[in-house]
């Protein structure tokens, strides 16, 4: 079907800006679940006082962010000091455009459900995971502070190693659906519900925790939050930044945890596709039928999200060097291990 | 289109490339070489490659140089002081580097014919059609390269370990 042009850009520009939304709200109200979750479990009540049950908090927190004084310290390197958390920010946005959010619906010859889908896409959000680095790099680095310097250092030796042990258990799972689609990557799983999902019924839970792991290490989230160790190092790299700029760092890691739960959800809980299969007979009309798969991302992505905060209210900081030989001595091996165990049972299986 | 994406990165290339040569700071040097893979990144893929583009991403911007960074935050190198070079410098090397130039142009241009093209263009070469050539037509040369590897990694863990 030929579209024009135009309506083919002005729909692709719209559902950018629905996604971004989208996002940094959930970015917002994902800050507010972890205040509220952390306070439960450590047996207060979080913030209860603006709107009903605390539900505006995320707007005052906003509001208040903007209009902080935006100080800039004397002796920091301007331009890279300003660029840092534009990096950060805009790393963790863009690798929310290759993920699917449901199945292939085309309207006008647009894909409803995701921004690009790409034949590469699982290769690309590694690649911007990689650039990412340098938004905390650089921002500890200019801000010409030994805290900051220390907190970017570890930052990025913890990143460089656990980008590894997260790189290879993925491996596993490209393995088995053959393809670096996402939308293939989902589909493999799709056919028998929970059984076919990676975690299941591919033997991939080993990958999966590694990645989740790993994954925590690369968002800089607890129990691998030593970069911004308050205790030895106040807030590391980010301890000079103010106002928006602190801000866009707050959000960077936030919108990073959101992606790191989609794509868990994608490579290992079957993405969009329902628990059941084709157990039930399908319900209600066609816009049901459309939205329920949008349902079941969501809910297993905020599964990961309660699970990260979860670990964040249990788990106590590791030490540095316990961080660095769990990396490179536990992971690691086990990632390489989980590659040749999965090719192994895929070449018995062929031939 | 693909022309006028072709300028525009061919050009924020060589621009990096001049900006890494002309910075006088290690760190604003590192970063222009960033720029300069991406750049790469981006006309690998419009050449249909697009497993070298991603791998160019993931391997030079984001592992290489984020150790070369790293390096550089870890021993704190400074603004570094401009000379004026050596004469011998001046004598011998941009002659030098014109005829090196020169004679590159001349010896592709003589062998248009045999050297084989790629243009731009929509075309992609997949990952597994790449993966097949790689493990089948050339499963040596990449064996004998993975080798090569693994003893540059061993020899730089001998070189760092620390004498007992």
């Amino acid at each position: 079907m030929e579209v024009s042009i135009w309506i083919f850009l002005l729909l692709s520009v719209l559902k950018v800006a629905v996604v971004t939304v989208i996002l940094l709200t959930s970015v917002a109200y994902t800050v507010l679940l972890e205040r509220k979750v952390v306070g439960r479990i450590q047996n207060r009540w979080g913030p209860s006082r603006v709107g009903p049950f605390g539900l505006l908090q995320p707007l005052a927190d906003g509001l208040k962010l903007f209009l902080k004084e935006d100080l800039m310290p004397t002796s920091v390197y301007r331009p890279l000091f300003i660029l840092a958390p534009i990096i950060a920010l805009s790393c963790a946005l863009m690798s929310i455009s290759m993920i699917p959010f449901g199945p292939q619906v085309h309207y006008k010859g647009v894909d409803l459900f995701q921004i690009s889908d790409v034949n590469i896409g699982l290769l690309i959000l590694l690649g911007i995971s990689g650039v990412g680095v340098y938004g905390i790099a650089l921002a500890g680095w200019s801000s010409n502070n030994k805290y900051s310097l220390f907190g970017a250092l570890r930052a990025s030796a913890q990143l460089i190693s656990y980008e590894l042990a997260l790189g290879l258990s993925l491996v596993g799972v490209v393995l088995r659906s053959e393809s670096f689609r996402l939308r293939d990557i989902v589909n493999t799983q799709s056919t028998h519900g929970l059984l076919s999902w990676n975690f299941f019924g591919g033997f991939q839970f080993v990958a999966f925790f590694i990645y989740l792991m790993a994954a925590y290490a690369e968002t800089n989230r607890a129990p691998f939050d030593l970069p911004e160790a308050e205790t030895e190092l106040t807030a590391g790299y980010h301890t000079e930044y103010s106002s928006m700029k602190f801000a866009m760092f707050f959000m960077a890691e936030y919108a990073n945890m959101i992606t790191v739960g989609c794509v868990a959800t994608l490579l290992f809980l079957g993405g969009w596709s329902s628990p059941f299969g084709n157990l039930f007979p399908a319900i209600g009309g066609p816009i049901i039928q459309n939205l329920l798969p949008i349902f079941w991302f969501v809910a297993k992505v905020f599964f990961f999200l309660f699970l990260y905060i979860w670990v964040r209210g249990t788990l106590p900081r590791f030490r540095y060097d316990q961080l660095m030989g769990f990396g490179w001595k536990v992971l690691l091996p086990v990632a390489i291990l989980n590659i040749v165990v999965t090719s192994f049972l895929l070449a018995l299986r062929t031939t | 289109m693909h022309l006028v994406l072709f300028f525009i990165f061919g050009g924020l290339c060589v621009a990096g490339a001049l900006n890494l040569l002309l910075q006088r700071h290690p760190i604003n040097s590192a970063l222009s070489l960033i720029v300069v893979m991406s750049s790469l990144a981006v006309l690998y893929l419009m050449l249909g490659a697009e497993f070298l583009a991603a791998a160019q991403i993931i391997v030079y911007s984001g592992a290489i140089m984020v150790l070369f960074t790293f390096v550089i935050m870890l021993l704190n190198a400074g603004r570094e002081d401009r000379t004026h070079g050596s004469k011998a410098a001046y004598l011998v090397g941009f002659p030098g580097a014109a005829i090196l130039l020169a004679m590159l142009v001349y010896i592709f241009l003589s062998n248009r014919g045999s050297l084989g093209g790629a243009r731009l263009g929509d075309y992609l070469v997949t990952t597994s059609d790449l993966s097949r050539v790689l493990f089948r037509d050339l499963l040596l040369p990449f064996e004998v390269t993975s080798i090569l590897l693994l003893v540059a990694i061993l020899g730089a863990v001998v070189l760092a370990r620390k004498e007992h």
